[in-house]
């Protein structure tokens, strides 16, 4: 797929939560196709202490708008000073990069969400609806103050809750959700995106079902576009990049996973 | 129109900017961005003899003005390069070098004969400078001895253009870039990474697998404008400046301090397109100061 650089105008900034921040930004040209899945590495403006462009997911697409959204979680120098940016100010991102997930043959599907790593989950979600699938959605996190925008996820599949306070929905880690629990496991594809502790974790779960498990990975970048090689995962095939060749991967193909 | 064309030997660049290895791929990575029609040439990534796998992530550091990194010359040998890579590039616009690594004199012998027959290959880089793997790269790079003796066993197989890359992490880089132009090197680029390091110290570890890695971007350019300076001064061949170039006034300030042509790196990570602003802006350079040529600017730095 074609990759472009385009400004983008911030056309609205939300603080949801107190380490949280969710753009949504007006392109300058009329957007490209994008998938689901695809990531930008963004230029962040006027921080000297920050180096290289910041890979971060496409949180959604709104076609009809030219808009797309980001959702991130504030960790360091250069996503705080994406939470600092103010309506009209002016972002240049790098895009759309990877590979994005691919449509299943079945309609079985289960995205699993952790903490920040919810961020591809919505856009997703909306692709599939858009292509008629009907997925479940299961999210967890910490505590009540870390789950946004539900109601844009029931828009486009049944959301299911799962905090480790038990603040919202039940209570526990994301593998601790009952969705996991029965001994008929529905779901032939699950889609997880987050920590990859937690995606180890949901990976080991379903270790054993006739499920295929994808997830999104999320290694440092420097070029985003395949040409320094060191964003690499060990897979049975030798070192791949994740910028290119991912960042969505079947587990099947993680060496050591 | 103001001519930009420069020679390095008997290899002939429309203009002096080119791309450094490991950080523009084969070139079609950048296919999107580049009109490599507009670049002097462009050095691929390093190639040994046969495949290697390169260090375990993470091998890449951000630092300030820069980052550090630790790939260790993953690629999938000459053998596959020549079947596989070289057709598919062998056609681009542009001067097309395979820069050679190895880990023994040998390995890098018999790279550089492999690709001496590769017909659309004009000249190769020969990379004795990565810090990056265990053995052999860097370590022929620091000593004067095996500098000249990597150079001088390369030239009896190599018929082409041979750059030798030097490595900044010497005592002494004119003393080693008189040695090998003495063992009929025809080229000499400069700088590759600075040995550097990074620690995480909530987790007390280092940042990288490796512990050390090879430090790039502005903020090595001043050492390398120094050392482009010091070589440049010292020896007859061409001298190719490398190190933290991101924009036009940077290339241009190595090509005063001697060097005929430069090489991008690592500021192609943040702007993929700014080779092609490099050009433009030299161009726009010359108009400004009415210069004709871009090889009035070699070496021109007014230290009256
Ligand atoms: C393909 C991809 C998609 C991503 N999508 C999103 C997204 O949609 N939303 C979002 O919030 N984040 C996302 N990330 C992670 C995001 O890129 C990092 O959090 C960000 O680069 C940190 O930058 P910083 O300057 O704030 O942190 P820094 O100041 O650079 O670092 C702060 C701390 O965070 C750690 N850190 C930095 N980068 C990473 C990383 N990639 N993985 C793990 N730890 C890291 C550092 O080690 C350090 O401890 C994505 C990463 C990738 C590779
Ligand atoms: C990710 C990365 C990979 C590199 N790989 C190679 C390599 O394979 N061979 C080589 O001779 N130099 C390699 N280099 C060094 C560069 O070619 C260049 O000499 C150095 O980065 C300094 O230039 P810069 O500051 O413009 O990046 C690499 C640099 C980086 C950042
Ligand atoms: S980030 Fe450069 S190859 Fe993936």
């Amino acid at each position: 797929m074609k990759k472009f650089i385009h400004d983008f105008k911030v056309i609205k900034k939300w603080l949801p939560g107190s380490n949280h921040v969710i753009l949504h930004l007006l392109c300058s040209e009329p957007l490209p196709p994008i998938k689901a899945g695809q990531f930008a590495e963004i230029l962040i403006p006027d921080e000297p202490e920050v180096f290289l462009r910041r890979p971060i997911s496409i949180h959604d697409v709104d076609t009809k708008n030219n808009t797309i959204s980001l959702f991130v979680k504030i960790v360091g120098k250069g996503t705080y000073k994406l939470s600092e940016l103010r309506v009209d100010d002016t972002l240049n991102l790098l895009y759309p990069l990877g590979q994005g997930f691919e449509f299943p043959e079945h309609d079985k599907i289960l995205l699993v969400g952790g903490g920040c790593g919810v961020a591809p989950l919505l856009f997703l979600a909306h692709s599939l609806s858009q292509h008629n699938y009907h997925p479940d959605i299961l999210i967890g996190s910490r505590n009540a103050d870390e789950i946004h925008e539900t109601g844009e996820y029931e828009k486009y599949g049944n959301l299911y809750l799962i905090t480790e306070d038990g603040s919202l929905g039940e209570k526990g880690l994301v593998t601790h959700h009952s969705i996991f629990k029965t001994d008929e496991f529905k779901y032939k594809i699950v889609y997880a995106c987050g920590p990859e502790g937690m995606l180890k974790a949901v990976n080991q779960k379903l270790k054993g079902f006739d499920t295929e498990v994808f997830v999104s990975l999320e290694n440092t970048m420097a070029c985003g576009i395949g040409a320094c090689l060191s964003c690499v995962v060990k897979t049975t095939t030798g070192n791949r990049c994740v910028c290119t060749e991912g960042p969505v991967f079947n587990t099947k193909e993680l060496a050591g996973w | 129109m103001k001519d930009l064309s420069v020679k390095l030997h008997s290899l002939e660049l429309r203009n002096p900017v080119m791309t450094a290895s490991g950080t523009f791929g084969y070139g079609w990575e950048y296919e999107d961005f580049v009109d490599l029609s507009k670049l002097g040439g462009i050095v691929v990534k390093a190639t040994t003899g046969s495949h290697r796998e390169g260090n375990p992530y993470p091998r890449m550091a951000e630092t300030p003005h820069g980052m550090l990194n630790a790939i260790g010359l993953q690629n999938k040998g000459v053998d596959y390069f020549i079947k596989a890579i070289y057709p598919a590039i062998s056609d681009f616009p542009t001067n097309v070098i395979v820069n050679v690594s190895g880990s023994t004199v040998e390995e890098y012998e018999s790279v550089a004969e492999k690709i001496n027959e590769l017909e659309k290959i004009p000249a190769i880089e020969l990379n004795i400078s990565c810090p990056n793997v265990k053995e052999g790269g860097m370590a022929f790079g620091t000593s004067c001895a095996s500098a000249q003796a990597v150079t001088r066993a390369v030239r009896k197989v190599y018929k082409k253009t041979l750059i030798v890359k030097l490595s900044p992490n010497v005592t002494s880089i004119v003393e080693i870039a008189k040695g090998v132009e003495d063992e009929g090197a025809d080229s000499i680029s400069l700088i590759n990474t600075l040995l550097g390091m990074a620690i995480d110290v909530e987790k007390r570890k280092p940042v990288l697998s490796t512990i050390t890695g090879g430090l790039s971007g502005p903020a090595i350019k001043p050492v390398a404008l120094r050392m482009v300076w010091q070589v440049s001064q010292e020896v007859k061949i061409p001298v190719i400046g490398i190190g933290g170039i991101s924009n036009a006034s940077d290339a241009i300030s190595f090509l005063l301090a001697g060097a005929s042509a430069i090489q991008v790196g690592t500021a192609n990570f943040i702007d993929p397109s700014v080779t092609m602003k490099i050009v433009a802006g030299i161009e726009d350079y010359l108009e400004r100061h009415r210069i004709d040529s871009v090889k009035d600017l070699v070496g021109a730095l007014d230290v009256s």
